[in-house]
């Protein structure tokens, strides 16, 4: 690990003018990612801004029925919440279906935000990766990408976004508040991931000098239920292999409020928009959430490894929307 | 925090020293330890190299095994993923300091009597691990293995061997001694 001096502001305005002033610097929330990545030769600041301890902790019910997270709150702390448990499950679920028990009490809101991918080659300082070094190349196409991405990727990055966190916001139309030297601004937890394209360096469209200070959920719909599932190759303590998160309401046996996000499948949490705009207003039949999740999917472009996907997506898709198809008939 | 010192402009206070290493306070098992350590240092190599308390195990090192865990203010974490000096004035509790006296930890003394090891290289990870689950559950965290339909406020969720799996699931143990660490915690749970 290369030597690295550090900082702990006091202000959020402080921090923000540390890391405008140091180009070469990083935030520092729990550290789960950064501190690994700093291990293995991958992330080098030569300043490390701790944000852990900024009084953005707390959780508020907002004035119309949403809720205010704080980018250090921790992803146990947020998984537990009452709030979050008894309004919007799915956050609590892709929480709890992330990490170990130790990790979740260490990484925070933010941070799980910024996380990166855990393609091998992106973490493998002596393989090229256009992610680390734009313009070395893309062994994962050819190589070993069964774990990697089959929709949105590129000819130079094809590798996935690995939160769930971040899945379930996409799907509850949650914001990220953002904190920057030129001010404030608010960007949907959709727009904040990006596709690859030719600069898959570039993660999200946060800027240089940026701190997440917090995440915003809106006020859930009245009447709709939503969920998290998620495949992966064991149990407990694995990335997804491919999941989702919905959000279902139902008018007179017809889909009313929909919400479909995939995660495991792209560089960013995939919203379903193509599902979607099928679903709105149609029967709740097995059959008709097989078409819009088929059209979704026919978007997709699956690697020689990682065809598998594509099926397990749907799979889950449809099987969570009957279920939540049940769900909505009995409340 | 010694790291600064000296910043006598306004306008440079946000402007750090390029300093490498910083002088801070710990509170390990009880006691007040203070350091001056390079800041690559992680808890878990404060704890062995610098405090002399190898029962923190040194296992994958990336936060992927869970042999390094502790507590931290109360909550279990993989101290080889902690920088120490992000953790000045934090209270952390290693394996060494779960007994009182010569009276074992519950889940030591369950350890033990249910022979929930064979190298025992993960163990006092499992057991810091142990501890701080148990305090999670009581606090009525729930896990992924928590009946969905389970709401908040029903008070601590209870503890079957499903649940301790799941809860557990970021200790791994390469010997496979799993059915008798489930078996040790579940003698402890309420």
């Amino acid at each position: 690990m290369k030597p690295f001096a550090y900082l702990r502001p006091a202000t959020v305005s402080e921090a923000v003018r540390a890391g405008a002033g140091h180009p070469g610097s990083r935030f520092l929330g729990g550290g789960t990612n950064l501190v690994d990545l700093m291990k293995l030769g991958v992330e080098t600041p030569g300043l490390l801004i701790d944000v852990s301890r900024l009084p953005l902790d707390g959780m508020t019910r907002t004035d119309d029925g949403g809720l205010r997270i704080g980018a250090t709150v921790r992803n146990s702390d947020l998984a537990a919440h009452p709030e979050v448990r008894n309004h919007w499950p799915a956050l609590s679920q892709a929480l709890l279906a992330g990490a170990s028990g130790q990790l979740r009490n260490t990484a925070t809101t933010g941070g799980n935000l910024l996380q990166r991918t855990r393609c091998p080659y992106f973490q493998d300082v002596s393989k090229p990766c256009n992610k680390r070094i734009p313009g070395s190349g893309c062994p994962a196409r050819e190589g070993t990408h069964r774990d990697l991405a089959v929709l949105g990727h590129s000819q130079d990055c094809v590798a996935t976004n690995p939160s769930d966190m971040a899945v379930a916001l996409a799907a509850l139309d949650a914001t990220v508040q953002l904190h920057g030297p030129e001010g404030v601004r608010t960007v949907q937890v959709t727009d904040f991931h990006r596709l690859p394209a030719d600069n898959p360096d570039q993660d999200t469209v946060i800027r240089p000098g940026e701190l997440i200070t917090e995440v915003v959920l809106p006020p859930p719909s009245a009447g709709a239920v939503s969920l998290y599932r998620k495949a992966r190759d064991r149990a407990s303590y694995a990335f997804a292999l491919a999941s989702v998160a919905a959000v279902l309401s139902v008018r007179d046996g017809r889909v009313d409020r929909i919400s479909l996000a995939f995660g495991g499948l792209a560089h960013r949490p995939w919203r379903a928009r193509v599902a979607e705009d099928l679903l709105r207003g149609a029967s709740t039949t097995g059959d008709a959430f097989a078409r819009a999740v088929d059209a979704e999917l026919a978007a997709a472009r699956p690697l020689r490894d990682n065809g598998f996907k594509v099926d397990l997506a749907r799979r889950l898709a449809i099987g969570a929307l009957v279920e939540l198809t049940t769900r909505a008939a009995s409340t | 925090m010694a790291a600064t010192p000296g910043i006598t402009d306004a306008e440079e206070a946000h402007v750090p020293n390029p300093v490498d290493r910083s002088t801070f306070t710990l509170y390990v098992n009880g006691t007040e330890r203070t350091l001056t350590l390079d800041h690559r240092t992680t808890v878990l190599d404060a704890l062995r190299e610098h405090l002399g308390l190898t029962g923190a195990k040194k296992g994958c090192d990336h936060g992927q095994c869970g042999a390094c865990t502790v507590l931290v203010d109360g909550r279990r974490a993989n101290s080889c993923l902690l920088l120490a000096v992000a953790q000045e004035d934090a209270h952390i509790t290693t394996v060494e300091g779960l007994a009182e006296g010569d009276r074992l930890h519950p889940l030591q003394r369950a350890f033990l009597e249910r022979d929930a090891l064979q190298c025992g290289y993960c163990t006092p990870g499992q057991i810091c691990s142990a501890v701080g689950m148990l305090r999670e559950a009581e606090d009525g965290f729930p896990s992924h293995a928590t009946p969905r339909t389970a709401l908040a406020g029903e008070g601590p969720a209870p503890l079957g061997a499903d649940e301790i799996r799941e809860r557990m699931s970021g200790n791994l143990c390469r010997c496979g001694a799993y059915p008798r660490i489930v078996d040790a915690i579940e003698d402890v749970a309420p």
